[in-house]
């Protein structure tokens, strides 16, 4: 077809009748998170069909509860990662908050309600740290998050001294995450409910505002935004800040999904997170990707595992699956860039 | 219209993976009607320690028709990894739990279980407080260490005992870490402060075991339980007093590891631990190792996987050994120079009931 002996032959290509298999590229072009979505529910019916404990109510309150803590995470990881960063120091900051929030209330040596303002201000401050470090100095996101994640994590052992503290010894606004109510058998946990405001509002933020415009134009390309007029710095300080701030939240929910705060609580957080945003269909190199495929991402992730479990399957075959899961979501991808307008 | 497309080719897919999934399990689903659902959750799955657990526990699983699921966290410290493996195991109907409990942040997860009717028996790790499960298969760890201690003060003769603590952490606090230094020290002879914590004990003065003498202790250092964190604990020791002719190490490759720094620092001194690893049971035939006393992992797994098989079958419930508050599943001291008034079993016997490779 290209070898065509017309001089136009751009544009006589882009008359060309698309087949089948463009057409889903291009629909999948459109909206990336089309294809974690088909997974996920690819995923759901061959675990229904494979096991009887797979899809009851008790099942799923228990596979939304596994998710939760890790998409709260991936809320501030799909931040970052859409201005074309990484952020390493996610664990450590959602640690760090939460053993300051617990020590600060042990047997109510402070009123939970500012012990839990603290620790969010915390990580909060802490994201900003990054992002100052990232917009002010100039360094790479990759390095100053390795930095922090030590620095955080240090911090973290150092002030609850490395001993964990249990729920009952903290006041009940900390461990309400925990708590939660039925819906037709399916226990949802008010984390759960915390989790799902977060992607409601960060998602809308993400796509119905302007400043979502401009973290998608940062993480395109960080020059031509600032070019036109993007005010690319304060952005990407934002975006580290919000990060912050959603790793708080998502530390109150792991001491509710705990029942304690524990310093080395959740040691593969950091990847777990990024493996959530990579398959949810956002690019790692910036600028493309959408909240609710994080979350589909998360899903998935915690599917495989659960399913795999309840078959009885040794868990290093989950984490095989991750693995394999992480590589046909980026190959993906790469098929659906190719699109041929 | 272009989206109809995108899920019907989505869906087929979907659907073709289904049915892969239906033939395996078929296949699996036919044995084991009447078995009894239990999952084995240790710390990690690298561990030899774990490992034979899970070797022990598989190999005793078609006796008891148990079915069996193994989980672990990711490495030590993961609570997170154990509190899912508990949860997947409640969603799945397993009758019973067994777990090494890797710290206080999964108590919330077994009660959880506990309360959806599951029977949880810990292994190895009692854990805080220790009516968090229905009851605990260990070693005595404090007896293990005491083991170690009686043997120590008596090898020593009456001289001046130089001693290196090689503890598993220092940044948090186990009952494995306190129990077995804390069984040494008192083996030893030497006066104890606070019987839950390592280090606040007086760092001279006289030890009672054996003739007795003087003693002086060099350091706590964390060796993490491995061979490089051993050495480079052994080394800070070395470091602070060149004299050292005592060590106690928490396991075998903690002692390992001490025993290169020693040997790179040009000295010799006298190591105890605890373990009985069959790697561990030929260093002390190799005279690395003076004494070590051993446990029982196999034992923790297979004692426990028939007691929650019998509990689900409407038997009784095994109660823990008078004086303690856990089941007793033994120790014995490993060593090639015995003492008297410390009964010992010697390598060969050792490494006829030593776990691991």
């Amino acid at each position: 077809m290209a070898t065509t002996t017309t001089s136009s032959a751009a544009a006589e290509f882009a008359r060309r009748q698309h087949s089948p298999m463009e057409r889903v590229q291009h629909q999948l072009h459109g909206k990336p998170w089309l294809s974690p979505l088909f997974l996920l529910l690819g995923t759901f019916v061959a675990f229904f069909i494979a096991t009887p404990t797979f899809l009851t109510a008790n099942s799923m309150g228990i596979l939304l509860q596994q998710t939760a803590v890790v998409a709260a995470l991936a809320v501030g990881q799909t931040l970052v990662i859409l201005t074309a960063g990484i952020d390493l120091s996610v664990g450590a900051i959602m640690v760090l908050s939460m053993m300051v929030m617990a020590t600060l209330a042990r047997d109510d040596g402070m009123p939970g309600v500012l012990a839990l303002l603290i620790g969010v201000v915390l990580a909060t401050g802490a994201g900003l740290l990054n992002g100052l470090l990232v917009t002010r100095i100039n360094l790479p996101p990759f390095i100053v998050t390795l930095g922090t994640l030590s620095i955080f994590t240090a911090i973290a052992l150092l002030y609850s001294g490395g001993s964990s503290i249990q729920a009952d010894r903290l006041p009940d606004i900390l461990n309400l995450l925990g708590e939660g109510f039925s819906i037709g058998g399916v226990r949802l946990t008010w984390g759960i409910v915390v989790v799902g405001v977060m992607y409601a509002v960060v998602g809308f933020v993400l796509s119905q505002t302007a400043w979502g415009r401009y973290v998608y134009a940062v993480g395109d390309d960080v020059e031509s935004a600032r070019l036109s007029g993007v005010p690319s710095k304060r952005v990407l300080l934002a975006v580290y800040t919000l990060a912050g701030l959603t790793y708080g939240l998502a530390a109150w929910v792991l001491i509710g999904r705990a029942g304690a705060a524990t310093p080395n609580a959740a040691p593969d957080a950091n990847l777990a997170s990024i493996t959530a945003v990579v398959i949810g269909g956002t690019s790692l190199f910036g600028g493309r990707g959408r909240l609710i495929g994080t979350l589909i991402g998360a899903l998935i992730v915690q599917t495989f595992a659960f399913g795999l479990s309840q078959l009885g399957v040794n868990q290093q075959w989950r984490v095989l699956a991750t693995g394999v899961l992480v590589i046909v979501a980026v190959a993906i991808d790469q098929w659906i860039r190719k699109v041929r307008s | 219209m272009r989206s109809g497309v995108a899920v019907f080719t989505a869906t087929a897919a979907a659907f073709s993976l289904a049915a892969c999934n239906r033939g395996s399990s078929t296949d699996t689903g036919g044995g084991g009607e009447a078995a009894v659902g239990v999952v084995l959750i240790t710390k990690d799955s690298t561990n030899p320690f774990f490992v034979a657990m899970q070797e022990g526990a598989k190999a005793d699983a078609a006796k008891n028709n148990v079915k069996l699921t193994v989980a672990s966290g990711k490495q030590e410290g993961d609570d997170q990894g154990q509190i899912t493996a508990i949860e997947d195991a409640i969603a799945r109907g397993d009758k019973g739990i067994l777990i090494t409990p890797m710290s206080t942040g999964v108590n919330a997860a077994i009660k959880k279980a506990r309360e959806a009717g599951l029977y949880v028996i810990a292994l190895d790790t009692p854990p805080d407080p220790a009516n968090t499960v229905d009851i605990t298969f260990a070693t005595d760890n404090r007896e293990a260490g005491k083991l170690d201690g009686q043997w120590a003060a008596a090898t020593l003769d009456g001289k001046p005992a130089v001693i290196a603590l090689l503890d598993l952490f220092n940044d948090k606090i186990v009952s494995v870490d306190y129990n077995r230094d804390q069984g040494f020290l008192e083996g030893m002879g030497i006066p104890l402060n606070d019987p839950k914590k390592n280090g606040d004990e007086a760092k001279t003065g006289k030890y009672t075991g054996g003739k007795g003498g003087d003693y002086t202790i060099v350091c706590n250092e964390a060796g993490n339980g491995a061979e490089d964190g051993g050495r480079t604990a052994m080394e800070k020791c070395l470091a602070k007093n060149p004299n050292i002719n005592l060590v106690y190490t928490i396991n075998e490759p903690t002692a390992v590891g001490a025993n290169a720094a020693l040997k790179a620092a040009g000295t010799t001194a006298t190591i105890v631990s605890v373990d009985g690893g069959c790697a561990g049971v030929a260093q002390v035939k190799n005279g690395v190792i003076g004494a070590t006393a051993q446990q029982y992992p196999l034992k923790m797994a297979t004692m426990g996987m028939e007691a929650i098989a019998k509990v689900a079958r409407g038997g009784e419930k095994p109660t823990p050994d008078p004086g303690l508050d856990f089941k007793n599943t033994g120790v014995a001291l490993v060593t090639d120079k015995p003492v008297e008034g410390v009964e010992s079993i010697d390598s060969a016997k050792g490494a006829e009931i030593c776990w691991g490779k």
